[in-house]
């Protein structure tokens, strides 16, 4: 061990990520260092008793203000109570903010943890030297060090002056998991009083003085442009004070009122040239994945050599649509621009991406742009994207004054970017006893990751290693992909590519065990029978873990029992984000149309942070993916997106859901993702109850069209 | 431009604006009271409602001008004093995840059990079918309903 001076630290941990102060946090005029304790960026203790633990990333409804703080109080040995939270914004501080890919447990976990560890190693180490007696006598509980030889006890605020000037540990140790007090706990989230009360804050809230709304009209055509604009009747609109082109394909309307924007935006004639894509329709889409099944595919995966194996051939398609997030706060961001600098407040899941995107858009360098996050109604995605931002930035530059720009429903349908269409294609070779001695699944898809510029490695989606590993060790089997390319604006959405390749396989592994007269949860068993390991770029799947959710899911579900007359199951198992899930779904016909009763949801992601919040997570995952399943369906006419509210998109309402049972395994492994994993299983589950129903296969979704 | 009163929450505001602009607009922007939110300004999800003499409507389709002179409460001022006992269920049952919808959400089940004290599941889906959540949390609105209901001092 070879603790750096603070100062050291500084300089050391900048390149690292991790600091001494925490940038703007510092509060405004505080004097001397010492009134603060603050080892690194996470945390900063006063003497008053007040812990803040700063979050680095992005609240989206998945709980990470309350999660990722638990982990640093847990290693801090905090009182919880005691806690309280700051959102960090756009910093240099805490390396990539994204917030995305169900990461933000995975990439926090070591950091919070070790920076709750250090500063209760200073802790202890100030209070030894406060009291002249030896660190191993003392021990931090609650927020206070003891030594219990002595009775004598410090509160962690009376530390203060004097851990701050201690040198920093570089190495410290963990605690372990059977001594968690805070971690894996039920504690309620810290955000629920201010949401239910209506005081929270969400980007669309967020007032400056003086501050006015703008709404955008843009290209209703993919790839267009404007062409001219009328503004007259739009100005006689009461409020509204500008109108004026912003971009190559928007022209903004600027009014005192969101409603007088709306309105001057109704009264706007804007001539669009169309542009390329005037012509693009769905179905060209569609024939341009086929197109793409042709040509030769990137290697993911490979076992064996499923050419050269022998068996009877099975193989089948599966088509996924366009999908929209739609979360429930349209998209805004607020921004004030001044000369040399701007600020905006944004609901984002990129903090960094828009202070880069929005410094060149406006002429200044990113250390001119201040990002703060707000809370947001949902992200699902969307908010990966720095749309918004920039276009606040713009419309603030260009009226020289705060601005807020607001997206409608129909802004947040129709210029939204979809998680891409997709097609698959498996074949396998079968034993004489129905089981796969081969099988290859070929994922054709536009990526996301290639539409917007950025590497494809290999020819491989970046997020494809996250997304579409093996869920079984075949013999011979091979993940391919085979990138096409669409103008349809493409985005992250809600477990991305997860989603289609646990349709197709997990749907293709249903129709191989019925074609082999066993039963569907018995026949994947006995496919996960054997122990195995399995490498998929950086990730180890383990057949194990697997057999574990789904051994669990199938007995909380009852599936060796009898359903009552009219009702049917369906399971499925897949696994993304380096967690594990299987889901049984059971449902009834009626109409032709399935009813979801209920849904038994197995998860094994490590250890788990927060009981409750990973319940929710997992509920809110299979809502969100029965409506994907059943309806969602982005379609493109004479190059526009034809949707664009609740109507014509329908998520789930209360009358369609079922109640979904969760459980985790119990572990100490390693955190795994819990944002996105739920989602995927749900729709090859739901549709292999159907055809447990009706005997008819469904290989497109939505399953309603 | 129209010069209205406003009563809501108890208190009389006059404002002055289009007397065709949404409630919604009217108390967000020039009221600022942001509780309630837009989602979708079509009636479509809820986000928005807010009781009139009680009942809820959708303040994103509702002109200012037909509420003038109404008793209108917001998520501000359903409960005078400390958490509404839906609110306190709410929390209770850790309901809220992005929580955008659930201001719209508590008020619908507001107005259910202001009617309907001990409400059936039916009963429940029925008053709520109108708000999304795109979290899916709706089953344990359900259960936040049902424990509020319980809990009979719901008004």
């Amino acid at each position: 061990m070879s603790p750096l001076t603070r100062r050291g630290f500084v300089t050391a941990g900048a390149a690292a990520g991790a600091g001494l102060v925490i940038g703007f946090y510092l509060p405004h005029g505080s004097g001397s260092e010492k009134e603060i304790f603050s080892p690194n960026a996470y945390l900063r203790i006063t003497p008053d008793n007040k812990i803040t633990i700063v979050v680095a990333r992005s609240e989206m409804g998945q709980g990470v203000r309350t999660a990722l703080p638990m982990i640093l109080a847990e290693e801090l040995e905090a009182d919880w109570k005691q806690i309280e939270i700051e959102q960090a914004g756009a910093s240099t501080l805490f390396g990539d903010q994204t917030t995305g890919g169900s990461a933000s447990i995975r990439t926090t976990w070591d950091p919070m943890r070790k920076a709750g560890a250090v500063a209760r190693e200073m802790l202890i180490s100030a209070a030894a030297l406060t009291w002249n007696v030896p660190r191993s006598g003392c021990t931090a509980e609650n927020s206070h060090i003891k030594h219990a030889a002595t009775n004598r006890s410090l509160a962690y605020g009376d530390l203060v002056a004097k851990a701050s000037t201690l040198p920093i540990p570089t190495d410290v140790t963990l605690k372990q998991s059977k001594d968690y007090k805070i971690v894996g706990q039920r504690l309620p989230r810290v955000d629920s009083p201010s949401k239910v009360k209506g005081e929270a804050t969400f980007g669309i809230d967020f007032r400056l003085p003086g501050m006015k709304y703008a709404v955008l009209s843009r290209c209703p055509t993919i790839g267009g442009k404007v062409s001219s604009f009328d503004d007259k009747d739009s100005r006689k609109i009461s409020g509204v004070n500008y109108v004026g082109k912003i971009s190559d394909s928007a022209v903004a309307v600027v009014a005192d009122s969101v409603w007088g924007a709306m309105e001057g935006r109704r009264m706007l004639n804007v001539t669009w040239d169309d542009g390329p894509n005037k012509d693009l329709n769905t179905a060209a889409v569609m024939t341009s994945l086929k197109q793409g099944a042709t040509k030769k595919p990137a290697s993911m995966y490979l076992a064996g050599n499923p050419a050269n194996a022998s068996g009877k051939t099975v193989s089948a398609e599966y088509t996924l649509p366009f999908m929209a997030h739609a979360p429930m706060e349209p998209g805004n961001c607020t921004a004030q621009y001044q000369a040399s600098k701007c600020e905006l407040w944004a609901p984002t899941q990129v903090p960094q991406d828009c202070r880069d995107s929005v410094a060149p858009a406006i002429g200044l360098d990113p250390d001119q742009v201040k990002v703060n996050v707000t809370l947001m109604g949902g992200g699902f995605g969307r908010r990966l994207e720095h749309d918004y931002a920039v276009e606040a930035a713009l419309v603030s530059k260009a009226i020289s004054g705060p601005v807020k720009v607001i997206w409608t429903r129909e802004d947040d349908m129709r210029f939204s970017t979809y998680r891409p269409a997709s097609l698959h294609q498996i074949s396998a070779k079968v034993d004489g006893s129905g089981f796969p001695v081969a099988l290859t699944h070929r994922i054709i898809s536009p990526s996301i990751s290639g539409q917007k510029g950025q590497p494809v490695p290999n020819g491989v989606d970046p997020d494809l290693p996250d997304e579409a590993g093996p869920v079984y060790g075949f013999p011979n089997y091979s993940i391919e992909y085979v990138m096409t390319e669409t103008p349809v604006p493409l985005g992250w959405m809600r477990s991305v590519y997860a989603l289609q390749a646990a349709f197709a396989l997990e749907s293709f592994i249903d129709e191989l065990a019925i074609a082999a007269g066993k039963d569907p949860f018995q026949y994947r068993l006995h496919l996960l029978a054997k122990d195995q390991d399995l490498q998929y770029f950086t990730t180890t799947w383990h057949t194990a873990r697997m057999r574990g959710v789904l051994q669990l899911a199938a007995e909380k579900a009852g599936w060796d029992k009898p359903l009552p007359a009219g009702r049917y199951r369906g399971i499925a198992c897949f696994g993304c984000f380096a967690s594990y899930m299987a889901e049984v779904v059971e449902i009834t016909m009626e109409n032709d149309q399935p009813r979801v009763h209920r849904v038994v949801a197995v998860v094994d992601c490590g250890q788990v942070i927060n009981p409750s919040i990973l319940e929710q997570q997992i509920q809110g995952g299979i809502v969100y993916g029965l409506a994907n399943a059943l309806r969602a369906k982005i379609t493109i006419e004479k190059g526009r997106v034809v949707q664009g509210n609740f109507d014509d998109y329908a998520p789930l309402r209360m009358e369609e859901t079922p109640t979904v049972e969760v459980y985790a395994v119990p572990s100490s492994e390693v955190p795994t993702g819990i944002g996105e994993p739920s989602v995927p299983p749900i729709a090859p589950a739901l549709c292999n109850a159907i055809f447990a129903a009706t005997k008819k296969r469904i290989r497109v979704l939505p399953i309603i069209s | 431009m129209a010069d209205l009163t406003l009563r809501i929450n108890g208190s009389e505001n006059n404002v002055s604006v289009p007397p065709e602009t949404p409630l919604l607009w009217v108390l967000r922007d020039t009221l600022g009271l942001t509780g309630t939110k837009f989602g979708c300004g079509a009636g479509l999800c809820g986000a928005c409602t807010v009781h009139v003499e009680g009942n809820p409507i959708r303040s994103c389709s509702t002109p200012v001008s037909q509420v003038s002179g109404k008793n209108i409460t917001t998520i501000e001022g359903l409960s005078a004093n400390g958490l509404h006992v839906l609110q306190a269920a709410w929390i209770a049952e850790e309901v809220p995840q992005c929580g955008y919808c659930q201001t719209g959400q508590i008020m619908s089940a507001a107005a259910l059990l202001a009617k309907t004290p001990n409400p059936s599941d039916d009963q429940i889906t029925q008053a709520m079918n109108g708000n999304l959540c795109r979290c899916g949390t709706y089953e344990r609105i359900r259960k936040a309903i049902h424990r509020a209901s319980a809990s009979g001092s719901a008004r």
